[in-house]
């Protein structure tokens, strides 16, 4: 299997509007990357290029070290699967797997073995005969799975290929796919808005944010370790907690306005320079009324009991902002109570408040130099 | 909306009947005349009841005029005219909606403008053109070499069924209609078959005409009857009376000033005269009806 490689990649519209800014991206053999980020941030246009439907303004793309750019989309030995699964509806099931390698005159057993393998695979025997009116949104999905299937191409293309089932067929295709791509091991660029199913599904995973890649890695090292504070929003639900602060003369605390956080380690940056401070709802931890460690006492304003979880938020550190503190499903909480919260420093995130980057500590640091 | 209240069902049930009675008695009467003998048929008030000369009525009017050879230049320049109306207007729909080349508004546009210019509206250069289809080239030749070259060149297309045709194949009414439909067709179908390696002829053949099939059975059913009910262009272009269509044959069975007016023959020469168009509907209407109503998904 061969990668993909975006080199210097700029997409301008007829009408102005910059959906790509300038991107370099390399999808790694037989991998599946997923470009997560909110609506309008360029992903389906990212997919297009890559798949021919849409021309580059600038740069470059490499399939398997061929560069495709001038490359009509049947010539690129791609499949795509359509949010919509665009199948024909005037043919069967059979006639839509069929459809592509008859234009690629691939040979009649060929094609024959080719859709059974395919039918077999997804379990879409029975379904062979049938037009695609004739079946439910899960079993259409699969017919979609099957056309790019049945192509054997070199890179698989998605287009939010689950956000049109209900939430329960989902994450039953969300497994599906995932061991799907474990068989098949096909170059994959998955493209979602869906955290979760970029998180579960994906070798590594980008985070894009108006045409531009705020952050590539590991589904887990970005959720740890996000780069700016966008993707420390987006990745994570419910959200991070941001609040206002000043970086401390040592840089080993954040000032915010009612309080002092202490940071552990020194992190980069200039002393007394404005920053964001970022915790995870999940990191804050109630703590005793008098506890040392307390850094902020939790006004409950609402609670959301979502069965495993129970969600509280409020006013914490005296800001007008509210957060968000996830507590076990079993905890106790009311509106008025009071809260003492404590967290462990090492999850605690800095960014600059200007550029929205991320304040290294000193370790991650020494890590990366590593 | 539907609503189901007993008085409204028996209005719109009488509304209905009186309708349809007001579209089928003038066609009931022609038939009651096709079936009378000539005294009948001139007394007045006419009898409301068939009478029993309708097959020498009918074999009156079928050796009168040559019936057998006008029905067959009717269904020739019918069939020509929907099939022509048909495959030009889909292809230039499909021109107009998937490629993007320049001048394309300009073409739609012209398109367009063509809605107003009917063949009456320019039937004395229609004529012209037909009577020697080469006169835009000779006019194009003259023109660009300054009258230097004089050309005689003749293609006459007059009395023939390319003449009958060819004027009246072109339907701003039926491009748009496809365009309109066309674009209610997503074009992430267009995009897949790109991926799937369809050129863009594959794609036109493979899936779009197969989706079009309602309307163009619709589109069918209404060209085939503009077609044959072509009146002014047939009496202009068809000067032999073996080219003449249905149509003009009628006309001709008209009754002059001096002679009896035999309407019972009329009448028995408009019920084969109206056979054909008939029997495309019935034999169409499961289509045309789903073409009218609902776009099939
Ligand atoms: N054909 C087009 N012409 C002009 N602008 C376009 C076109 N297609 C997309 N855009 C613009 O490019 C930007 C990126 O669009 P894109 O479809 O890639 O977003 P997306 O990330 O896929 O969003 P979503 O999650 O809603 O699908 C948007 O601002 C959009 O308005
Ligand atoms: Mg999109």
């Amino acid at each position: 299997m061969p990668d993909v490689e975006l080199q210097g990649v700029r997409k301008v519209y007829a009408g102005g509007v910059v959906a790509i800014e300038g991107l370099d991206l390399k999808i790694e053999d037989g991998e599946l990357l997923a470009l997560l980020g909110p609506s309008g941030c360029g992903k389906s246009t990212l997919l297009r290029l890559c798949a021919g439907l849409e021309t580059l303004t600038a740069g470059d793309i490499r399939i398997g070290g061929r560069v495709v750019n001038g490359l009509e989309p049947g010539e690129r030995d791609i499949a795509m699967v359509f949010q919509n699964y665009a199948l024909y509806p005037h043919m069967t099931v059979r006639q839509n797997l069929a459809y592509g390698l008859k234009n690629r005159r691939t040979p009649g057993p060929e094609i024959d073995r080719r859709i059974a393998e395919a039918a077999r695979i997804l379990q879409i025997e029975e379904l062979l005969d049938r037009q695609p009116r004739q079946l439910s949104g899960g079993q259409r999905q699969r017919v979609a799975m099957g056309r790019a299937i049945v192509r054997e191409p070199q890179v698989f293309l998605y287009d939010e290929p689950l956000s049109n089932l209900d939430a329960k067929l989902r994450a039953h295709a969300r497994l599906e796919l995932k061991k799907l791509q474990q068989t098949l091991g096909t170059t994959s660029l998955y493209v979602t808005h869906d955290q979760v199913e970029a998180m579960t599904m994906a070798d590594r995973l980008v985070v894009m944010n108006a045409g531009v890649a705020q952050q590539v890695g590991r589904p887990m090292e970005v959720y740890a370790r996000p780069e700016t504070a966008f993707v420390a929003g987006f990745i994570g639900s419910p959200a991070m907690n941001f609040t206002a602060g000043t970086l401390g003369a040592d840089r080993r605390s954040v000032a915010l306005a009612g309080t002092t956080v202490a940071l552990g380690t020194m992190v980069q940056g200039e002393a007394g320079s404005a920053v964001t401070l970022g915790i995870r709802p999940e990191h804050l931890l109630p703590t005793r009324a008098d506890g040392q460690d307390a850094i902020g006492v939790l006004e409950v304003a609402l609670v959301e009991p979502l069965g495993a979880d129970l969600l509280v938020h409020g006013r914490l550190f005296d800001e007008t902002e509210t957060s968000t503190v996830r507590l076990p499903g079993s905890a106790d909480a009311r509106r008025g109570d009071v809260i003492p919260l404590a967290v462990n420093p090492a999850d605690l995130h800095v960014f600059d408040a200007a550029s929205g980057r991320r304040l290294h500590t000193i370790d991650e640091d020494r890590k990366a130099a590593a | 909306m539907i609503e189901r209240t007993p008085i409204l069902d028996v209005l719109t049930h009488v509304l209905l009947v009186l309708c349809i009675a007001l579209v089928l008695l003038p066609v009931y009467l022609a038939f009651v005349a096709a079936t009378l003998p000539v005294g009948a048929v001139n007394s007045a008030p006419m009898p409301w009841l068939p009478g029993d000369q309708l097959f020498a009525n009918l074999a009156t009017a079928w050796q009168r005029e040559d019936l057998g050879r006008q029905l067959f230049n009717s269904m020739v320049m019918a069939s020509g005219i929907a099939f022509g109306k048909i495959s030009i207007s889909i292809l230039s729909a499909f021109a107009i909606t998937y490629f993007n080349f320049p001048f394309r508004k300009t073409a739609f546009a012209l398109i367009f403008v063509s809605l107003m210019l009917p063949v009456e509206v320019r039937i004395v250069p229609t004529y012209e053109v037909t009577a020697n289809a080469l006169t835009p080239f000779i006019w194009l030749i003259e023109t660009v070499t300054g009258g230097m070259v004089d050309i005689r060149l003749r293609w006459n297309l007059l009395n023939t069924y390319e003449g009958l045709i060819l004027p009246l194949i072109a339907s701003a009414t039926a491009t748009f209609l496809f365009r309109q439909f066309f674009m209610t067709i997503p074009d992430e179908l267009a995009e897949a078959a790109k991926i799937d390696s369809a050129t863009p002829l594959r794609f036109f053949f493979d899936i779009l005409l197969p989706l079009s099939r309602t309307n163009i059975a619709a589109l069918a059913v209404i060209m085939f009857i503009f077609g044959w009910n072509q009146y002014l262009w047939p009496l202009l272009v068809t000067t032999e009376e073996n080219m003449n269509t249905i149509v003009i044959g009628l006309n001709r069975m008209m009754p002059s000033m001096d002679a009896i007016p035999e309407w019972n023959v009329v009448m028995a020469g408009a019920l084969i005269a109206l056979t054909p168009p008939v029997l495309v509907i019935l034999f169409l209407q499961r289509w045309f009806l789903k073409g009218l109503v609902d776009s099939e998904k």
